[in-house]
């Protein structure tokens, strides 16, 4: 018996920057980000697409990065948490209300679950409670019993601009 | 950016200043987290973003049978395949002795030998150079078993004949502790003599914790020593128990905790791989790594709860309750750890809950069954005390016809027996709280009695859903623990190590023995100390989890960080600033009593213009010829092992609305309203994070968790499909409220947090699910938890006229 071995050659974009990467045909697009690209910001927190820690932009739409073939995102665009701040400015308003509002504790599902609000408010600027505890239905968190959370979308939605924002 | 953050640093502050009218402080303010910027831009550190060059991959070969004899184990497949490194059985660990945890006589070798005790027991291990591989060789292992009969749950292993899960033992329930003999025997003649008795039989059933992020390693073993990255809440201690297994010296071990994506008490245990790893990166010469799946960590990771209780209470025509009788069984899994052999002590230590019962019997036997071994849970036997006591006041509260708040008024201890010592055990002497208080403040924001009116007047409607009203009034154990407390259990309590030193220019580095997982403690210590020393909350950092920059420590579990660690930071960060009064006074060629410390600077009292910045105690502080001949250079520097006299005992109330579909049994929790005494709050918003979370963890055990196997000892919840973790869309908001009744244990008067959600919980939702299941004529004492729609649904159908047809 010996391991598959067989690579496939793939284009993706990742925040930003073209890459070609040589990948296992059966490496997942979370192994990918972690490992050969060592963005380790994307958690891997179950292996049945139920947690969502892994909740990376394909294209601009939230998907479970461990539940897509890397192959499979070959000439797509990829977004990770890394992308949402430059490394020496302000957060993103996402990850400000988060801060603001207590929406994470030991912040291993956050990653997946700034990357699901992400897609969630391009698709509806102004979520209400109700709409934003659906669409992050995907997504668990263990700490915060999502109370916070909620809030910390909201934040964001109230300060468009984060912490720059004039209100 | 920074400027920004500090405006809202301060804002906040402002606020909390004026709505106090005090000096301005940093302890009861909301202050944001220092922890957040790494966690919000992935530049968190967690045991699964290590890879040291050269690191190799672990993999178990876990067990297929509940029971079984191993007659043989097959690793020639597994290491044929590319890229294999290694692969091992117990029987290349034979002079590694059994793993440190359990009671004598009931060892676990670090891998399965000759037999299988449950399902998912590793048997071997593969080393791979890719996790992958090492996965694909672990399923290449042939194990040849023979199956032996099983035993999976509590009445199983208790029947008459049952199989013995350890034959050597000659029983499935090796240990028991009775209560007091003539304590027994008063309260079988209160039962027999009291005017009214009740019972009931009720089971808190077994949870996974699942934390986020499963367990996982990085051991590093080199000619220098070993070095192990763990996912781990006490890292001292686990250095400690590696030092113990491998016969080396401590200055040769290392743990190293990073960021930990949450532990809720399953972090404290002493997992095979933390010693496997460890022994093969020695044997290899390179580092090995090991990450739970979540396949893994379903089995692997101990489980929590898991007991049954049955109770009889004797009260009289008033409602007040006369006497207790309690019996435990815990179920403690295949491998009892030492911390499952204290979770019925904690129970039974509680079962008076917030009422002044005069006579308890409280017991408990433990039992072996063929599962996953059981340790602490968030609670860790106190959620399964005041689950108890609260169902059986809403049991008195019926059968006497009293309102359930009427009920807990005539029995609570009133604030002026405070403190209070228990009749449960003498190490239980209950330090502060106002259980009157709380209930009252909860029935305000409930609007109580227009509220029950209310739900009276929607279950005459038969258009619409039942719905009923659950309280919950809990007393919880915290701040673990005072010397010599809980010593037989592993390494719940006792001191707190803390070390504060004054940097030189006039910022300080606070390092701990707690260990967190996401509480803030970076957070309120720095608020605790910034007071204290008079230095800005931006110039401290607070460090933890290195058992190489933290000189020993116990860690972080039972609600201890606040109340004792927080505690010895207070204390040291005020004898640091005694001294470098010394010093500011020197320089200033004033009197040390004239001084006060703020804002990063000594000011002399009354003349504003005369100060000096910290900055510049700091630096004299190590310039020998500027300061005072006494201090010496570096003064500026404590190290303390700050201990408690007792623990702690926060309380609250919580009250719940539901909503039931007369026709499907589905459940909806419409309001969550809890009233939280944890005595002085250091950080309100961090507070209520906690308690929003365990609350969460509560309502999820009362209506979604249960670990559920058949009864051939195979788990039929072992995966995050069938295990129901609840999202944000199955949850409600949760107001909040809160009383202050300030603990004299420690000059914080804070009493601890972590763990109060998930102790009030449960018993406020199953409260209102038999509420509302008795509005709609049900005659039922008790449902057990996890209350399913298809519970429900069963009990609607066959006790009234409602629960819709299958279709």
């Amino acid at each position: 018996m010996s391991a598959t071995t067989s690579t496939v050659a793939v284009t993706i974009e990742v925040n930003g920057k073209a890459r070609r990467l040589e990948v296992e045909a059966r490496t997942l697009l979370v192994h990918l980000v972690r490992e050969q690209l060592g963005l380790t910001g994307t958690h891997v927190g179950c292996d049945t697409s139920n947690c969502g820690a892994c909740t990376v932009l394909l294209d601009s739409l939230a998907v479970k990065s461990c539940t897509v073939l890397a192959v499979q995102a070959d000439g797509s665009t990829v977004e990770t948490v890394e992308s949402l701040a430059p490394p020496e400015g302000p957060l993103h308003p996402i990850q400000e209300g988060f801060r603001q509002e207590h929406g994470l504790q030991c912040g291993y599902c956050t990653p997946g679950m700034l990357m699901a609000t992400k897609s969630l408010l391009a698709d509806n600027a102004d979520p209400d409670e109700d709409e934003i505890r659906e669409a992050l239905e995907g997504n668990l968190c263990r700490c915060t019993g999502y109370e916070m959370i909620v809030r910390s979308i909201r934040w964001a939605v109230e300060h468009p601009n984060g912490l720059e924002d004039p209100s | 950016m920074r400027v920004l953050l500090n405006v809202v640093h301060r804002s906040a502050i402002l606020r909390k200043t004026i709505e106090q009218g005090d000096r301005m402080s940093l302890v009861g303010a909301r202050v944001i987290r220092k922890e957040d910027p790494n966690l919000l831009t992935g530049r968190g550190r967690f045991v699964d973003d290590l890879a040291p060059t050269g690191c190799l991959h672990m993999a178990y070969v876990r067990s297929l049978e509940a029971a079984a004899l191993i007659r043989g184990v097959d690793l020639s497949d597994a290491l044929a395949v590319d890229g294999v490194v290694a692969a091992y059985t117990i029987d290349d660990f034979a002079e590694l002795p059994p793993l440190p945890s359990g009671p004598e006589g009931m060892d676990r070798p670090v891998l399965a030998r000759e037999r299988v005790l449950f399902a998912g027991e590793p048997v071997a291990v593969v080393v791979a150079v890719s996790k992958a591989i090492a996965a694909d060789a672990a399923e290449a292992v042939q194990v040849d078993y023979e199956s032996v009969p099983v035993v999976a749950s509590i009445d199983a292993a208790l029947a008459e004949g049952a199989p013995l899960v350890r034959p050597e033992l000659g029983t499935n329930s090796p240990f028991a502790m009775g209560p007091d003999e003539a304590m027994a025997a008063d309260v079988d003649a209160a039962l027999a003599a009291a005017p009214n008795t009740a019972s009931l039989r009720v089971v808190n059933q077994r949870c996974a914790p699942s934390p986020m992020e499963p367990q996982g390693c990085v051991a590093d073993w080199g000619p220098s020593g070993l070095t192990l990255w763990a996912t781990f809440q006490a890292p001292h201690h686990l250095r400690n128990k590696l030092v113990a297994y491998f016969g080396i010296p401590a200055h040769q071990a290392r743990v190293i905790v990073g960021d930990v994506g949450g532990g809720f008490g399953s972090k404290i245990v002493f997992s095979p791989e933390y010693f496997l790893t460890s022994a093969i990166s020695r044997k290899l010469g390179q580092p090995v790594k090991y990450v739970q799946t979540r396949s893994d960590a379903m089995v692997l990771t101990t489980h929590g709860r898991d007991q049954v209780h049955d109770v009889s209470v004797a009260f009289d025509d008033d409602g007040k309750v006369l006497a207790l009788r309690l019996h435990v069984v815990q179920n403690v899994g295949a491998h009892p750890d030492a911390t499952a052999m204290g979770l019925p002590v904690l129970t039974t230590w509680m079962a008076s809950g917030c009422y002044a019962i005069p006579k308890i019997a409280a017991g408990f036997q433990v039992c072996l069954t063929n599962t996953t071994p059981i340790a602490a849970y968030r609670g860790a036997g106190r959620p399964e005390a005041a689950y108890m006591i609260e169902r059986v006041m809403d049991l008195v509260a019926d059968r006497t016809g009293l309102d359930p708040a009427e009920v807990r008024y005539r029995n609570f201890i009133q604030p002026d027996q405070m403190p209070y010592p228990s009749v449960t055990n003498e190490a239980v002497v209950y330090d502060a709280g106002d259980y009157p208080a709380a209930l009252g403040e909860l029935q305000r924001i409930l609007e109580y009695d227009a509220l029950r009116a209310e739900i009276a007047e929607n279950n005459a409607d038969p258009s619409k859903p039942l719905r009923g009203l659950g309280l919950s009034c809990w007393v919880e154990i915290a701040g673990f623990g005072p010397n010599g407390s809980l010593e037989g259990f592993g390494h719940l309590g006792s001191w707190e190590s803390t070390s504060i030193k004054i940097q030189p220019d006039g910022s300080a580095i606070i390092a701990v023995g707690s260990t967190p997982q996401g509480q803030g403690t970076a957070t309120t210590f720095a608020q605790i100390a910034a007071d204290e020393l008079g230095i800005g909350f931006d110039r401290i950092s607070v460090r933890y989890g290195d058992t190489e920059t933290v000189q020993q420590g116990i860690g972080t579990m039972g609600s201890r960080g606040v109340p004792v660690a927080g505690e010895g930071v207070k204390n040291g960060a005020a004898a640091i600033r005694e001294k470098a009064k010394v010093i500011a006074a020197h320089l200033l060629e004033a009197n040390p009593d004239d001084l006060e410390v703020a804002d990063d600077a000594f000011h002399v009292r009354g003349t504003p213009t005369k100060s000096i910045t910290w900055g510049e105690v700091a630096w004299a502080s190590f310039q020998p010829l500027e300061i005072p001949e006494e201090l010496g250079a570096g003064t500026l520097e404590d190290s303390r092992f700050q201990t408690v006299p007792n623990f702690s005992y926060p309380s609250g109330a919580y009250g719940c609305v539901v909503a039931i579909d007369r026709a499907t049994g589905k459940i909806t929790v419409e309001r969550y309203v809890c009233i939280d005494d944890c005595g002085v709050v250091i950080n309100p918003l961090l507070a209520e994070g906690q308690v929003h979370g365990g609350v969460a963890q509560g309502v999820a055990q009362a209506l979604f968790e249960q670990m559920t196997y058949d009864e051939d000892g195979q788990p039929l919840t072992a995966t995050l499909v069938d295990y129901l973790i609840p999202s944000a869309a199955d949850l409600p908001s949760f107001e909040s409220g809160r009383v202050v009744t300030p603990t004299p244990v420690n000059t914080l008067g804070a009493q601890g947090i972590g763990e109060s959600g998930s102790v009030g919980a449960p018993p406020a939702v199953v409260n209102a699910v038999v509420d509302a299941l008795r509005a709609g004529g049900a005659d039922i004492d008790h449902i057990d938890m996890p209350v399913t729609p298809e519970k429900v649904w069963s009990v609607l159908r066959a006790h009234t006229d409602m629960g819709g047809e299958l279709s």
